[in-house]
Formats: structure tokens, C-alpha cells, sequence
């Protein structure tokens, strides 16, 4: 019983900064932008998060500094693609590298150090409860800001006029310019939501999962992030699921390995991409269903038409 | 007030100039309420950038505009719409995967929008007789039922002046007529309208005035139902067409054969073709009618080799069949093309002339041996093209982009003609070209039947294909469940060119063009 409860606990914390960083890329890409940079824009936000957290000692001041470090590099994406009408995968791909070798910089002196433990849930009673106790109340606050996000996100898509306005934009930003609506102003909005995004995914595993600063400790949780969203076929709910699927193949794994599966460890922990791959695939072969749900203007940069 | 009241809208010296171009030239003429004005002139001669102006997207150099007597210089669309301007664009700006109340929902004001929306659709579209149901997908709908959500959508605004960018082009017959009734209702209530079109006959079926624009400036005012359609035309060319002449040719051997050609679309929104039978004969010129959206783009792909067909012998050229054959390969086997898609997929925008020259004439004209490129030939090869079609031009090592519509469509029809080939299949040759270019290419496809060269146009303009075509079939989506069995091919002058549909329907063959109403994307497309 002990060991379900500390997998399902594994798995929460696998998971979250999946969740966080796919929910953002899922909005941005709704409005019609391809962003590549998540796994760059992570990383700054995780060593952003941690030096703050190290510094103030303030894990509020240390989360805050993770969403604008995350934004921030949200908006230098947002400059080049939106403004300048760069290429949006080359200039995506540009973010990851300059984010990786910008982390490493500010890192330097931070390797080694570790930061305390993250502030958990604590109600009386309830987080007390034997087994579901912990699961379910007393989880650091972060997971169930992932949780309110995700709801969120999904609720202002379906309810909500501007949620309206961004998925029209993504569907059809000509049209979404003819009738009146500042298409690269809505755009920038969306790429700092999910450069913020980004970020907190990238705080919670320097912050709250290890908690201490590697370089590179993203290992492409970004390109998962990214994976997730496609998989999700785009709907919050899915990536959510998603996110919890591949959080729960990478703990299954390493537990796995624990008990000593007669399985090189190298495969084992190839199992989690694998997995990434095997459902891509299967839910693309659904050409029609893939082209229904994808935003069509993704990728597409907008000029408006003088 | 002197008794007279003030107009509507009134224009005064409006002028825009973007770089190179003077689009509006010192604009100046009203619209009154309850009046259907028509905005007439060619490509290029400065409607749609007026029309932008009063509608807020873009903003004149000079020249001021009064609404109801008051000053009216809208900043924003949503200001213009504020004001009881509503607009009909020419390429909807609608949304395919949304729905139809959620397109609504985004154009028009946040107000407006709450409450119930789906019922206030529903009572306008059923007072004016256009039935719409909100919650289907945009993308499921035809163009005359998308046309419809715009034009809902803009009277839920209360509109005092509709502008309407060449409505009918992309509608059938009898949807225009529905269409020009809403109008001729909405104008008896007060509502103006002002009407951009280049099409004659429907202006003067229409329209109370008449504003004539051409190179930026207004170059007459009449009333359309005192003129003739070639006075018209005249006034909007400032010069006399003599239109193509067709002498009828004794059709040779079969070329081009379709043989039950299937072919499942690849998008959500795309027809399906379903047994297409066809023939084209050396010396004439086949049309083939039907409004956008019934196949017409499946079908120019699978003739190009893009989607490959089911079975080789779908498609037969000189009895080959070539049904699975790339691209290449069939234009080595003596058939040519000319996509709709001028800039993107007949030419590539940003190579130059003669790049583009080989990568459609590279097989037929030799252009490359051994892999390597015979530049000097192509040079002289794009050379022979701009002379032999009169393409303007700064050179041929300028990008293809750099030309204007007419002349690159002038540039690719003479590539692929040039190229002599047996077959040659246009996908709306002239479609949004000037008269002058047009008249050059449809004499040029003409010509090329008659030196025995098998000719396919497709196209969503009826006048042209009466006017190229010695035969022409439809091709139209059925009814879901019910397989539409007509053939509606016959010769062109077995049609007027005023009421083809009516006639149609008097005579043997059933027309398929009226099942296009309605038509599903599960439809299925025959000629």
C-alpha cells in the first residue's frame, strides 16, 4: 500500500511540470504560433526559480522570478517570429539552444547547492488521512495550480469571447484581421502566457521536484511538453492525461528498475519517448482527425495586408 | 436644412496612395439611404482600397467623409461598425471550424454578443428568408450558406449601409437571385447598399447608381439600368473588347479520357470525386462549370498527378493510362497545366522567370541534360514567352512575385502552351485578372485548340466558359444518399449565357448544379 501511494506521489511530481509547460505551448499554438523554444524557456525559469529561491529564500519570490524569466524569453520569441516575421520552428529551435547555454552561465555558481523543501497543503485532518491524505491534500501548492490551470485554460477556450478571438486567429488569422481583431497583439499575449507557462514547469523541477540546480536537468521535458500538446489533439483535458501517462511510464520505469526487471536500464528509460512516439504515431494516422483539430494557420506567419 | 436631406454617406477627395501606386485619386461621390450603389471597375482600379477606407481598415492620405451630414473617420472596423456600417467581404472572413454562431459571436460587438444569440440568428435569417442553423460547422457548409452567415451577421448589427465586395462570384445563379431579392428587401427598408462589382449585367439588374473608377479615380457616374453592358464595360476599360471569337471546330480524337475517376479528398472540408466520366477532343475547348468548392481542386489535382488516382486507367491520355503517374511523367507524355494558384503553385514566388520556366518545362523543352541545368536555353525559352504573350516585365531574372497578377498569369498560361501540348488543363485561367489579360489568354487557349491541341478549362465563371467552350459539363456535389446520375454535358450554344440553368432544367438532362445547394462534404461530385 505504502509503495502505490509513494508511485501515485511519484508520478504527481513526474508529471506537473509536463502539465504546466504543455498547457502553455497549448494555448500559444491554438492562436496559430509554433513555439519550440519550451524546453529553453524551462530551463532559464529553472534556474531563474532557483538562484532567486537560494538568494531571497522566498519560494514565492523564487516561483515569480521563474514566470517572468520563462516570459521573458516568450517575448524575445514573440520579437523575432511576430515583429520581425522570423521563421517560427528555426527561431524555436534558436530559443531552446540559447536557453540551455544561458542557464548553464547563470548556473555556474549554483551547482551543488540545494534549496529547501517546497511549502505542501496542509489541512487538519484531511491531509492526515491515511493514504489519499497525502495524495490528494497534501501535495505542494504548485501541483494544484497545475490542476486549476489546466481547468482554466479549458474553460476561457470554450467559454470565454477571447478565447474565441485567439482560436479564430489560429484558425484564420487573415479573416480574424479583416474583421478587426489586432492579430499580433493577441499572439503576444499567448506566447507570454506560455513563455510563464514554460517557466514554472522549468521552477517546479529545480524548486520543488529535486530540489537543487544540474545543468541541462530540463532532458527534454520541453520536446515531451511539445509532444504532448500534439498528442492532446490540441483539447486541455488530454494534455493533462497525457502528461500524467508519460509521468507514470517514467516512474513505473524507475521502480522497475528498483526491483531489478531483467531489462537494461538504457531501454527502460528510453520506455517514457517510446511511448511518445508509439501514441504520436497512432493518433496521426487519423490524417482527417489530426487536420480537423490542428490550428490551420500553425506556423504561418501573419503580415497584415496594407 | 434646405429640404433636401443629406446623403448618407458622402465621400469628398479621398486619396491613398501606397508605394508606387496612387490607388484613390481625389474619390468623390454619396450614397443615399435606401440606395443599391454600385462601385464599378476593373482589378487595380482602386474599389478595394476605397472600400477599406470606409470601412476603417485603412485610413486616407487626404479627403474627408460625412456620415448622415456628420464627419466619419473611422480608425477601426469595430468603429465603422459602430457607426451602421456593415461589410460583405469577397473572400469570407469566416472561420471553417468554428461554428456558425461563434463565427457570428466574433464579428459583431461584444454587446451584441451576449444573451441569446442563437435565437436572434434564427429570427433574422428566418425573416429574410435565409435559413441558417447556428450550430453547424462553417466547414460543412456551401458558399451560398457561408455567404448567408455573413450576411446575418451583418444585419444582427442594424445596419444603415452594407458594402458587399463582389458577392455572386463565388454563387450559382439561382443563389444570386435569392441574393438580389434579401437586397432589393433590405434597400426598400431604408438600408443602402453599396455594391462592388465587375459584372454588367448583375449591376445593371441591381443597381439604382452607378460610380465608375478607373486607375484611382472616378471617371463617370450613370444610372445602370439607362446603359448597355458594353457601354458599361467601355466606361470601366476607358477602350472598345472585341470578345474572343469562337467559330466551332470539328473535334478530332479523343485526348484526355476520364474513366469513372474516384478520388477521396484529404482534407475535412474536401469533396470527394465520384465516377467523373469525360472526354476531351483534339480541336475543342471543354469547360467545366460549378461553384467553388465542388471538387473542382481535388480534381485539378489528380489531373496534375499531385493525388494519384485509384486505378491507372482512370485517367487516359491518347488511350494511356496515366491514372498513377507523377507529374513529370505526364507532362512528358504531352499534357500540360495551369493550376489556379498563380503565386505558390504555378509559379514560385520569390525564383525568377526562368527558374520557373524550368521547373515546369524542364522534360518538353530539353531544358537539362544529365542533371545539369541548360540555363542559356531556358533563358532564351523565358524570353520567347514574355515576347510571344506580351508580359510585362523588368527582365526575366526578376522573381516571379515581382510581376502583377495578369502578366504572371500571362507568363504561365504561354509556358505551358509554348510547350505544345497535346492536352492542357486550366484551372481558372482568368480569375482575377484584368479584362485586357483575360481577353488575351482565353483567345490564346482558343487558338490552341484550334491547332488541335486538346483544351480543359475549369472554371466558376460561367461568361467565360459560354464564351471559350464548345462544350461544357458541370460538376456539382449530390444530395447525400442519392448518387445524381446527369450528365449535363452539352454544347455551349444549346446555353444563353443569360438563364443557362433554366434552360437546362427545361431540357433532357437534369442539371447538377442544382443539387450544389446543401451539398454535404460527404457529397459526391460527376460530371
Amino acid at each position: 500500500m505504502e509503495l502505490i501511494v509513494n508511485i501515485l506521489l511519484g508520478i504527481v511530481i513526474a508529471a506537473t511540470p509536463l502539465v504546466f509547460a504543455a498547457i502553455g505551448e497549448l494555448a500559444v499554438e491554438k492562436s496559430g504560433v509554433l513555439n519550440l523554444g519550451v524546453e529553453g524557456m524551462m530551463i532559464v525559469g529553472a534556474i531563474a526559480g532557483f538562484s532567486v529561491t537560494i538568494e531571497t529564500g522566498n519560494y514565492l519570490a523564487g516561483v515569480g522570478a521563474a514566470v517572468v524569466a520563462g516570459a521573458l524569453m516568450a517575448l524575445l520569441f514573440g520579437f523575432l517570429t511576430q515583429s520581425l516575421l522570423a521563421n517560427q520552428v528555426a527561431t524555436g529551435l534558436a530559443l531552446t539552444m540559447f536557453g540551455l547555454g544561458l542557464a548553464a552561465l547563470l548556473g555556474q555558481d549554483y551547482s551543488g547547492k540545494a534549496a529547501g523543501n517546497f511549502p505542501k497543503l496542509d489541512i487538519p485532518v484531511l491531509s492526515d488521512l491515511p493514504l489519499v491524505g497525502a495524495l490528494l491534500f497534501g501535495q505542494d501548492y504548485l501541483v494544484y495550480l497545475s490542476i486549476l490551470l489546466v481547468i482554466g485554460v479549458s474553460w476561457f477556450f470554450r467559454k470565454t469571447r477571447g478565447g474565441l478571438i485567439i482560436r479564430a486567429i489560429g484558425e484564420n488569422h487573415d479573416a480574424a484581421h479583416a474583421i478587426g481583431y489586432p492579430v499580433v497583439f493577441y499572439r503576444y499575449l499567448v506566447l507570454l502566457f506560455g513563455g510563464a507557462c514554460a517557466g514554472l514547469g522549468g521552477a517546479y523541477l529545480s524548486v520543488v521536484q529535486t530540489p537543487f540546480w544540474a545543468e541541462g536537468m530540463t532532458a527534454g521535458r520541453g520536446w515531451i511538453a511539445l509532444a504532448l500538446v500534439v498528442f492532446a489533439a490540441w483539447r486541455p483535458g488530454r494534455a493533462l492525461l497525457g502528461a500524467y501517462l508519460f509521468g507514470g511510464i517514467t516512474i513505473l520505469q524507475l521502480h522497475s528498475q528498483g526491483f531489478g526487471v531483467e531489462v537494461e536500464a538504457q531501454y527502460l528509460s528510453m520506455l517514457p519517448y517510446l511511448a511518445t512516439i508509439a501514441v504520436l504515431v497512432i493518433i496521426s494516422s487519423d490524417r482527417l482527425k489530426v487536420k480537423l483539430n490542428a490550428p490551420a494557420c500553425l506556423t504561418q506567419p501573419f503580415r497584415a495586408a496594407t | 436644412m434646405n429640404g433636401v436631406p443629406d446623403p448618407l454617406l458622402r465621400l469628398e477627395g479621398i486619396a491613398r496612395a501606397f508605394p508606387g501606386v496612387l490607388a484613390n485619386d481625389d474619390i468623390s461621390f454619396s450614397v443615399n439611404e435606401g440606395e443599391i450603389h454600385a462601385l464599378l471597375g476593373e482589378n487595380g482600379a482602386g474599389k478595394s482600397t476605397l472600400i477599406k477606407i470606409i470601412y476603417g481598415v485603412l485610413r486616407p492620405d487626404a479627403g474627408t467623409m460625412t456620415l448622415r451630414g456628420k464627419p466619419f473617420a473611422p480608425h477601426r472596423p469595430s468603429e465603422a461598425r459602430a457607426e451602421g456600417i456593415g461589410m460583405i467581404f469577397q473572400h469570407f472572413s469566416l472561420f471553417e471550424a468554428l461554428t456558425v454562431a461563434e463565427n457570428i459571436a466574433l464579428g459583431i460587438s461584444p454587446e451584441l454578443a451576449r444573451g441569446d444569440l442563437r435565437g436572434r440568428i434564427v429570427e433574422v435569417s428566418t425573416r429574410y428568408g435565409l435559413r441558417l442553423d447556428p450550430d453547424r460547422m462553417v466547414g460543412d457548409l456551401s458558399v451560398g450558406q457561408r455567404q448567408r452567415v455573413e450576411i446575418v451577421r451583418c444585419l444582427l448589427q442594424d445596419p444603415r449601409l452594407i458594402i458587399m465586395d463582389e458577392p455572386t462570384s463565388v454563387l450559382t445563379p439561382q443563389e444570386v437571385e435569392t441574393l438580389f431579392e434579401t437586397l432589393r428587401r433590405l434597400a426598400g427598408e431604408g438600408c443602402s447598399i453599396l455594391y462592388i462589382s465587375h459584372k454588367l449585367e448583375e449591376i445593371r439588374a441591381l443597381c439604382d447608381h452607378a460610380t465608375i473608377l478607373r486607375g484611382g479615380k472616378v471617371v463617370a457616374t450613370c444610372t445602370p439600368s439607362e446603359e448597355t453592358a458594353r457601354s458599361l464595360a467601355e466606361m470601366m476599360l476607358g477602350e472598345t473588347l472585341s470578345p474572343p471569337a469562337t467559330d466551332r471546330r470539328t473535334p478530332g480524337d479523343v485526348r484526355l479520357r476520364l474513366n469513372e475517376l474516384s478520388v477521396e479528398a484529404d482534407s475535412p472540408f474536401g469533396t470527394d470525386l465520384a465516377d467523373i466520366a469525360l472526354e476531351v477532343r483534339s480541336g475543342e475547348v471543354v469547360g467545366i462549370a460549378g461553384v467553388a468548392g465542388n471538387g473542382q481542386t481535388l480534381l485539378m489535382s489528380a489531373l496534375i498527378g499531385e493525388t494519384l488516382a485509384g486505378r491507372p486507367d482512370a485517367i487516359q491520355l491518347n488511350g494511356r493510362p496515366i491514372g498513377r503517374m507523377p507529374p513529370h511523367g505526364r507532362r512528358k507524355a504531352g499534357i500540360c497545366f495551369v493550376p489556379e494558384e498563380r503565386l505558390g503553385h504555378a509559379a514560385v514566388p520569390d525564383m525568377s522567370l526562368t527558374e520557373n520556366v524550368i521547373l515546369s518545362a524542364r522534360v518538353r523543352k530539353g531544358l537539362s541534360r544529365n542533371s545539369f541545368l541548360n540555363l542559356p536555353r531556358a533563358a532564351r525559352y523565358a524570353g520567347d514567352v514574355v515576347a510571344r504573350f506580351s508580359v510585362k516585365t523588368a527582365g526575366i531574372d526578376h522573381a516571379a512575385r515581382s510581376l502583377s497578377g495578369g502578366n504572371l498569369q500571362k507568363f504561365v498560361v504561354g509556358r505551358e502552351i509554348m510547350q505544345e501540348p497535346s492536352v492542357l488543363v486550366a484551372s481558372q485561367p482568368t480569375w482575377g485578372v484584368d479584362a485586357g489579360a483575360a481577353a488575351f489568354i482565353q483567345e490564346a487557349l482558343i487558338q490552341l485548340a484550334r491547332d488541335g491541341a486538346a483544351v480543359l478549362v475549369i472554371s466558376q465563371d460561367l461568361d467565360e466558359l459560354f464564351a471559350i467552350s464548345d462544350r461544357i459539363a458541370v460538376i456539382a456535389a449530390g444530395p447525400p444518399g442519392r448518387r445524381p446520375h446527369a450528365r449535363a454535358d452539352r454544347p455551349a450554344d444549346g446555353w444563353t449565357a443569360a438563364r443557362p440553368i433554366g434552360l437546362a432544367r427545361g431540357g433532357g438532362a437534369r442539371p447538377c448544379l442544382g443539387w450544389s445547394r446543401g451539398a454535404s462534404p460527404q457529397g459526391r461530385c460527376r460530371c
